[in-house]
């Protein structure tokens, strides 16, 4: 890959819904359970789980899918729920960092503490959801694949070798 | 073994009674407040029935676990392990009994509890060495008085007391107790660096199970019952200020509390060193949660107008200083020109040695070359924010801040409280780089909070993060250099400037290693704040400065590593000027260490190598960076990195500084760009400002460090200006082309035809 100024991934989305003000009772799977949340349809999920559902785990980093700070899974396909509206989820599955596994004890985040790879760890829950997610649909993945699918999430620490270096244990270790 | 006299940070040692009844610690609102965690092994550790104190660092349980606090706010830069692991080091308990936990801010009991400047560890060496070591004795003199035998006999090892001749033996949690009753000894002595166990054995983040599984600890992630969400409104553009503001809109929406100005602090408050702030008027809009107030501070509408030069009054540290700052809209394209202005003309001449001027006019050979950079965006990937709850009993605040002191000071004269009714606790950052020295969003939050009678959490947007200001500066340079008939270096002159500070060392290599020597400098005033950004003045100058001499080496017919070696010998053997602030065997030693490690001698094939090594923040560091190409494109396969840092506390962890220094200095200097148009910054997010992702990262980064025994410096920032350097001698030697105008990606040389 080389040193490219164009930036991967555009801003300009459609996927934003008009602003409603309506607040509407929704039912949204989260890490195995079902939470009732009481919101504007067009709250992001980032925002649902932070304020409303007290998981602070993901976090917020541009609100314009650019970052990936706030990567969650949605039926197991990494996902920026920053510009993820709750309308949007129907029946999906959310997975969040708190509900990656029981014990902190997936292979991706052993392996993150294998080769110890957060320096402030802000976007370190981001890095591992889109991971995770990488490693279930393409076990074995490339030093390419790792990049592409990587390349979404920024770590201002430069924490990026590390990343990928934990990212190949977790490839062989599952 | 080094003694150390007891006065080196005494307060902490002074045990606070106010605090511990009997030694037995009861009622630390700050400890209660939290659930155990921050456990620095994978299995839990079991709690003791009892804590004792035994200084403002240490508290240690009747089952000998000890719970170590680590004084200074942590943002990446791993002073949460490397701190305590050097208390435990001299308290010689082994490292699987060990908590961490951030100490509480407490300007009575710790000192310098900033994270800024790569002081940290370099500063409170000696002293966090001293609560570990005036423990271990006060534990030692517990067990000589319960066996009634000398406390000379004693020895210590992975928290066991022994005395060989009576064949007695205790873990420190039997004499906890004893020990939190002892005298604090006078004079103790600490370990020899050979015998270090902890310390330069690398240790695993002890918050890394915590960020893996993302438990709440940054200040946005800060939860206190019934806390509002608050958002500010800043003017779109330096040089304008708020005139006034229609919330009608606004009032209504869903979730929206309250909507009011705030004035962080009026022209005539004497500012702290940190205070800089282009934006004292905001308004700010309170709501019940961030998805709200985000949409309601879309729909406000707000008036600004342009501000009229003024002078502010700083406080820096007792000195106090007059800042102009001017007004109107300023662009880049015209800083840009004022820049190309100034450089053609005298500047303020800040060290002279030798005629220059007659060197460079008998000189053989003449080299010039400018340079210039962009303003920077911190772009901490935590946005702003804090939390502040202000009754009238008092102020509590927490959130992440590099400099939690300055935000005391500063809140207890804005708010005309004593400094004792402000508490704050310091969260882990996500992020700093010199950004959250600047506290304003603190002093922000408690205003709000006080207006709002609410505990509230201040959010920034990243736009809001983005377009706030205290950038790193916009930069230029020229350098000339003269070669005599046998390229010999004869004369060196640099000048440089920048809006609004200079960048200049005028004592930094190659200063002291030529005859003829010339340093000037200017500045441009400007609204547009600027702040620190990870090795201020460095982060520019290194590069530069490493650039041209490259171009010298090569105009001498001499490999760019043995030409800096020569002139650092001329310093040492015959230096010019007595102010040189810089090692010149220190330099020599990581040049000679990365010329090895990267096995200069023989670059391999298709491979294009550039070099560097720098002095700054009291290290050293030496990079070699690989590029090679990909079609006409450049990308950087490896960097081979030399520090030279004093004794390493936690290698690995000392070597993901590096490696993330490279990684930034990378996608700065290739990249980093703010500009302006009209005052308005161009950029809001990351779907223009462009940082460095996975696939422009370096393949491979390998770290050396020099192993000495010399007291510690630091690593945040020494390994980040020099990268600078030598990406651009390695772009040249892959693309034939100097790379002179930051971002390189956009430095393209001009179209012709
Ligand atoms: S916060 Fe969602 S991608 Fe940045
Ligand atoms: S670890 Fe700090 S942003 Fe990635």
């Amino acid at each position: 890959m080389c040193l490219n100024f164009v930036s991967l991934f555009p801003s300009n989305s459609d996927i934003f819904m008009p602003s409603i003000t309506i607040m509407a009772k929704l039912n949204l799977k989260i890490n195995g359970e079902v939470k009732e949340v009481d919101v504007d349809p067009s709250t992001p999920v980032l925002w649902v789980l932070r304020d409303h559902l007290n998981l602070v785990g993901t976090k917020y980093g541009c609100g314009i899918a650019q970052c990936g700070a706030c990567t969650v899974h949605l039926d197991g396909t990494a996902t920026r729920s920053c510009m993820l509206t709750v309308s949007m989820v129907g029946n999906s599955e959310i997975t969040t960092i708190e509900g990656l596994s029981e014990n902190g004890d997936h292979p991706v985040q052993k392996a993150w503490l294998d080769v110890d790879v957060p320096q402030c760890g802000y976007c370190q829950a981001g890095q591992i959801m889109t991971a995770a997610a990488l490693l279930d649909k393409n076990p074995n993945p490339s030093d390419e694949e790792i990049e592409m699918a990587m390349n979404g999430n920024i770590c201002r620490c430069g924490t990026y070798l590390r990343i990928k270096k934990a990212v190949k244990i977790a490839s062989e270790n599952s | 073994m080094d003694q150390i006299d007891k006065h080196i940070g005494r307060r902490a040692f002074i045990r606070n009674t106010g605090l511990a009844g009997g030694g037995l610690i009861i009622g630390f609102s700050w400890l209660n407040s939290c659930k155990p965690k921050n456990i620095s092994t994978e299995q839990a550790l079991e709690m003791p029935k009892e804590w004792f104190e035994i200084n403002a660092y240490i508290k240690i349980g009747d089952n000998g676990v000890a719970t170590i606090f680590c004084p200074n706010p942590e943002f990446g830069q791993g002073v949460m392990t490397a701190m305590p692991m050097i208390v435990a080091e001299e308290l010689d308990i082994s490292w699987k009994d060990v908590l961490v936990k951030q100490a509480p801010f407490n300007t009575e009991l710790y000192e310098r509890q900033f994270t800024g400047g790569s002081q940290g560890i370099r500063r409170s060496w000696e002293g966090l060495r001293m609560a570990g070591a005036t423990a271990k004795q006060m534990l030692k003199q517990a067990a000589a008085e319960a066996w009634q035998v000398p406390v000379s006999g004693i020895t210590v090892s992975d928290g066991v007391l022994s005395h060989e001749a009576t064949g007695k033996t205790a873990g420190f949690g039997e004499m906890a107790a004893a020990a939190s009753n002892m005298e604090v000894p006078e004079n103790v002595e600490t370990k020899a660096v050979k015998d270090f166990k902890i310390v330069s054995h690398s240790k695993k983040n002890v918050e890394g199970k915590q960020i893996v599984t993302g438990e709440p600890m940054f200040g946005l992630d800060y939860q206190y019952e019934g806390t509002l969400i608050a958002m500010v409104e800043h003017p779109p553009a330096f040089g304008l200020k708020l005139k006034s503001f229609d919330d009608s809109e606004v009032r209504n929406m869903p979730g929206i509390v309250d909507v009011f100005q705030i004035n962080t602090y009026d022209d005539n408050f004497v500012r702290n060193f940190f205070d800089t702030n282009a934006f004292p008027d905001l308004v700010a809009i309170v709501g019940k949660t961030t998805w709200e107030v985000m949409n309601a501070k879309k729909k406000l509408k707000a008036e600004w107008e342009p501000i009229t030069e003024k002078k502010l009054t700083f406080d820096r540290f007792g000195s106090i200083s007059e800042v102009t700052v001017p007004s109107g809209l300023e662009s880049t394209k015209k800083h840009d020109e004022l820049m190309e202005k100034m450089a053609s003309q005298p500047g303020e001449i800040a060290r002279k040695d030798g005629d220059p001027e007659s060197a460079f006019k008998n000189a053989a050979k003449v080299l010039e070359r400018s340079y210039s950079c962009p303003f920077l965006a911190h772009n901490c990937m935590e946005p702003m924010n804090f939390f502040a709850h202000v009754t009238e009993e008092g102020i509590k605040l927490a959130g992440p801040s590099q400099a939690p002191s300055i935000i005391e000071s500063t809140l207890a004269s804005r708010l005309d409280v004593p400094a004792e009714k402000i508490e704050i606790e310091m969260t882990r950052m996500g992020g700093g780089f010199g950004r959250r020295a600047y506290g304003h969003y603190a002093i922000e939050a408690a205003l709000i909070s006080k207006q709002a009678k609410a505990p509230i959490k201040l959010v920034y947007s990243r736009e809001d993060d983005m377009t706030f200001g205290i950038y790193r500066p916009s930069y230029q340079a020229t350098y000339r250099a003269a070669l005599d008939e046998n390229n010999n270096l004869i004369a060196f002159h640099v000048k440089s400037g920048g809006v609004p500070e200079s960048p200049l060392f005028a004592n930094r290599f190659p200063a002291g290693a030529v005859d003829n020597y010339l340093a000037e400098q200017w500045v441009i005033n400007s609204n547009i704040t600027i702040g620190a950004f990870r090795a201020p003045r460095s982060n520019f100058t290194a590069g530069v400065e490493q650039a041209f001499l490259d171009e010298v080496a090569e105009a001498a017919g001499k490999d760019p590593i043995d030409f800096r070696l020569e002139l650092l010998k001329r310093v040492k053997e015959n230096p010019v000027g007595e102010e040189n602030d810089y090692d010149p065997d220190r330099i020599a030693g990581v040049l000679k260490l990365v010329k090895e490690k990267s096995n200069w001698a023989q670059t391999p094939p298709g491979v294009h190598r550039g070099v560097s090594a720098y002095f700054c923040h009291n290290s050293y560091a030496a990079h070699v960076v690989d590029v090679v190409m990909d079609g006409d494109q450049p990308r950087v396969e490896k960097v081979t990195c030399a520090i030279d840092c004093g004794i390493v506390i936690n290698p690995d962890a000392a070597s993901l500084m590096a490696e993330g220094a490279i990684v930034d200095g990378i996608g700065n200097a290739m990249y980093g760009n703010m500009s302006f148009t009209d005052g308005k910054p161009d950029h809001s997010n990351f779907d223009t400002y462009k940082m460095i992702r996975q696939n422009e990262a370096p393949k491979e980064i390998e770290v050396h460090f020099v192993q000495n025994e010399i007291d510690p410096t630091g690593l945040g920032e020494p390994p980040f200006p020099p990268v600078f350097g030598a990406l651009a001698n390695a772009l040249y030697k892959a693309t034939g082309r100097r790379f002179t105008k930051q971002p390189f990606s956009t430095d393209k040389p001009p179209l012709v035809g």
